[in-house]
């Protein structure tokens, strides 16, 4: 069986929240696989259904064909850090993984190897009470490694990490999937994604919302949209209306054109004798993609700053 | 896109899938958090340190008497218990098989009415008495090895409250005709010796006769003293009827018992009815009182004493006497650190979320709740049966020393009491462990566990609720685990107040069921918690 998370068809409702309304999507392996969208999508909750956490009210989660619960000795079939504050204070970073270590039937000489993989040995006797964000996740990570496991799973591993932290974090996450594993990491910023994923799965209000590798985002989002100057704005509008496309007035020269490429937009104004002063194709970065797909995903938004018509 | 890396495969691993590992998780867990250690250890020095100083101080009943002349003073019998052993007696020497039957017309007593108390020389003179016959005064015929206090006997008799009774060596008792003795309702009572044997018989008319029972009594002389006698225990009144304070006054008292018809069979010819008072009590007392009147056929005896075991709860004990629940006051103070540590074993793991760590290594959450309940069960039973058992035999041995005599004593009852009572701290620690999983919060979980297993110990013993009430909370609740403290054996046949710490309404090993159903009622229903709710 291949080393995969299956997501199918979860629903949950928490009182009057639907916090998951049919979560779909499947984590490949040797790849790195980008869990986004806002706060709030059902990031989360999906992946404590996925370690059998939360029982969902509808659906199924597989771990390499298997529900969670029928694992034996399940950290060495899928690792996750979810929490990285989840830790006992008084227990020292070394003991922490070594009771786990021991509830895998794993010896202390394993646990050492990870804590020197997580470049924690100076710390390991140290009390994680005391421990940085930064350390914590590095603790997180090197309890979800102990059963060398061919799946991954990391809820915002790059909260509260230093620049050089979240560096050494993409290239270990890429490390990770070179090696044949399938790895899953949850953001709500789909910045962190844009150097460490290869394929995204975007999450909004409890479902999926876009599933598709990186580079197909980024293609589909960018030059939709035209800025266009002109002196002629009316009959600009007309012409480019009858055309299909969107047109919308950004200002008292300016217009936002989307649903025509920049060269038909070029082609009919120039057919029509409209003259212009200026055009410029957006190109769409991930960031925007992302914005543009989660819009109406977003709970809490503030209003927009301008009056558009999109 | 399509991976393009072959997928991973780890090497093989060591270790394997069962309850073991987790076990083990559970144990490092537990020994890897510095503050419980040092609890529990804690738990278990107050245990042993309470249990040996606390009734070591203060302890001097022997005045100018060195311990070991202290504990001389205490007559044993057959079995090796102490016992009291004071009464009148008008007896003849029985060489070899014989029998005595005698009629019992009467049994007639005074109760002291002044001031409580021993009798002794400081006893009300008679004049203050009143009439009156206490539950288990008692007047019969009896057969016995020697006058010596311990020694070995069989008696038929006619009691206060408690009909024709056989009794022997000091902790049996039969019981025989009901109701009370009167010249219009008098008793036949016959003792025969064949042997090591002594049958005992009743009658309500002298003719048609009842076999009581046959009795062995181990190693009996070949000459021993058949006779009539006459005892008769302290009065005890509890004045402030609570469970657990020994409140209450005691009374001295004497009794009268009538024969007539004697018939000794076996005895010497022509041999002399001598009067003697066996065992110290009412020597000094109400002189003219006590003894025997014979006028023709007709025999008065007037003694005052009990003869049976001395009991922790005892009100005629002259001696000094303690038990080894002496030395288990420190497992209340155990009790309640082991608990808050149990039911804190869990609590703290939901307090950050650490639990979510927990489920997810260890995904069958019934198994999970078991590993911690054995960890958390071993581990008190461990240090708390190790602790009580330094309580028990040091603590013991001390106030042996200083001069108590211990009741129920030695090898077999101590191990007994020190596993049971570790037994009760692990199966109290399971239940701790339980109402935390349940409630998940460390301060309302510790408010729970006080609640269900300290506070109804607080009622039951403390003496605040009325007897009834008391004994209900000991009977129904956790703190029935208590009852493993008790070592000491109770008698009908003695009239005390049994109460704790000696005594307990349940049985040990029931109290420990009582305390076990609790437990296993709460971890089922945790673990069925645990599975149903999301994490």
């Amino acid at each position: 069986m291949e080393a995969t998370i299956e997501v199918t068809g979860l629903r949950k409702r928490f009182g009057s929240t639907l916090a998951l309304d049919g979560m779909s999507f499947i984590v490949q392996p040797g790849q790195v696989t980008g869990f986004v969208g806002p706060n709030g999508a059902g990031k989360s909750t999906t992946m404590r259904v996925i370690l059998g956490l939360d029982a969902p009210d509808q659906g199924s989660a597989l771990i390499s064909g298997q529900p969670y619960p029928r694992l034996r000795r399940p950290l060495s079939h899928i690792g996750a850090m979810l929490d990285a504050a989840a830790l006992q204070p008084g227990r020292t970073a070394r003991n922490h993984l070594l009771w786990l270590a021991h509830s895998q039937g794993l010896s202390g000489r394993r646990v050492d190897e990870v804590i020197e993989r997580a470049g924690l040995t100076s710390a390991a006797r140290r009390k994680a009470g005391g421990f940085s964000l930064g350390m914590r996740q590095r603790l997180g990570i090197a309890a979800a490694m102990l059963g060398d496991p061919p799946v991954l799973m990391f809820d915002e591993p790059f909260n509260g990490m230093d620049p050089e932290g979240i560096v050494w974090m993409r290239g270990y996450l890429r490390y990770l999937a070179a090696e044949g594993r399938a790895v899953l990491v949850s953001s709500h910023l789909m910045s962190e994604m844009q150097d460490s994923a290869d394929h995204l799965v975007v999450a909004g209000r409890g479902k999926v919302i876009a599933d598709t590798s990186v580079a197909e985002l980024i293609a589909a989002a960018s030059g939709d949209r035209v800025t266009l100057r002109t002196g002629a704005r009316p009959e600009a509008m007309t012409v480019l209306a009858h055309a299909g496309a969107t047109v919308a007035a950004t200002g008292r020269d300016t217009l936002a054109v989307t649903g025509l490429a920049a060269e038909q937009v070029v082609a009919r104004l120039s057919e029509s004798g409209v003259g212009f002063s200026e055009i410029s194709a957006h190109r769409a970065s991930l960031e925007e993609a992302y914005m543009e797909l989660t819009r109406d995903a977003v709970e809490f938004r503030a209003q927009p700053a301008e009056e558009e018509v999109r | 896109m399509t991976a393009t890396i072959a997928p991973y495969r780890p090497p093989q691993q060591d270790g394997g899938d069962g309850f073991a590992p987790l076990l083990h998780a559970e144990w490092t867990k537990f020994r890897t958090l510095r503050g419980w250690v040092i609890a529990i250890v804690i738990a278990a020095a107050a245990i042993a340190v309470v249990g040996v100083l606390l009734p070591a101080s203060g302890q001097s009943h022997c005045g100018s008497r060195s311990g070991a002349a202290c504990l001389a003073l205490v007559p044993t019998g057959p079995g090796g218990e102490a016992v009291n052993d004071s009464y009148y007696l008008a007896a003849q020497p029985l060489a070899g098989d014989g029998s005595i039957t005698v009629r019992v017309t009467s049994l007639n007593g005074l109760i002291s009415a002044g001031n409580g108390g021993f009798v002794g020389p400081n006893s009300p003179p008679p004049g203050t008495m009143r009439p009156g016959l206490v539950p288990w005064a008692k007047a019969g015929i009896i057969i016995t090895g020697s006058t010596r206090p311990g020694s070995a006997y069989a008696a038929m008799m006619v009691t206060g409250s408690h009909g024709v009774r056989m009794q022997y060596d000091y902790t049996s008792d039969i019981a025989a005709l009901p109701g009370p003795v009167s010249a219009a309702s008098p008793r036949w009572l016959r003792l025969t010796r064949s042997g090591d044997v002594i049958t005992g018989y009743d009658s309500a008319d002298g003719r048609h006769w009842t076999e009581v029972a046959a009795v062995h009594l181990a190693g009996l002389a070949g000459t021993v003293r058949a006779g009539m006698f006459t005892t008769s225990p302290l009065d005890f009144t509890p004045n402030f009827p609570t469970y657990a304070e020994p409140g209450g006054s005691l009374s001295a008292s004497v009794a009268t018992g009538t024969f007539d018809d004697v018939d000794l069979r076996g005895g010497a010819p022509g041999g002399r009815w001598a009067g003697q008072n066996v065992g110290a009590i009412g020597a000094n007392y109400a002189g003219p009182r006590i003894g025997l009147r014979q006028a023709g056929g007709r025999f008065t005896v007037t003694g005052s004493g009990d003869i049976g075991p001395v009991v922790a709860a005892g009100v005629n004990n002259i001696f000094i006497t303690g038990t080894l629940a002496d030395h288990l006051f420190g497992v209340f103070i155990g009790l309640l650190i082991m608990i808050v540590i149990a039911a804190m074993f869990i609590t703290v793991e939901y307090r950050r979320g650490l639990i979510r760590t927990t489920l997810a290594a260890s995904p069958r959450r019934g198994r999970l709740l078991a590993a911690k309940a054995v960890v958390i069960g071993l581990a008190t039973f461990v240090l708390g049966s190790a602790a009580v058992a330094v309580a028990v035999i040091a603590g013991s041995r001390i106030a042996h020393d200083s001069g108590i005599y211990v009741l129920a004593s030695g090898w077999p009852i101590e191990v007994r009491v020190i596993l049971r009572t570790g037994a009760m701290l692990a199966v109290a620690s399971v239940l701790a462990l339980s109402i935390g999983a349940m409630l998940r919060r460390s301060v309302a979980a510790v408010a729970a566990v006080v609640v269900v297993i300290v506070l109804p110990y607080i009622l039951g013993v403390s003496g605040v609720l009325p007897a009834s009430a008391s004994e209900w909370i000991l009977r129904v609740t956790p703190a029935a685990g208590f009852a493993v403290e008790q070592s000491v054996p109770q008698y009908q046949q003695v009239v005390g107040h049994y109460g704790p710490p000696d005594y307990y309404p349940l049985a040990p090993w029931s109290g420990l069921a009582v305390l076990c159903v609790y437990a296993a009622v709460a971890l089922g229903l945790a673990a069925w918690l645990l599975r149903r709710r999301d994490a």
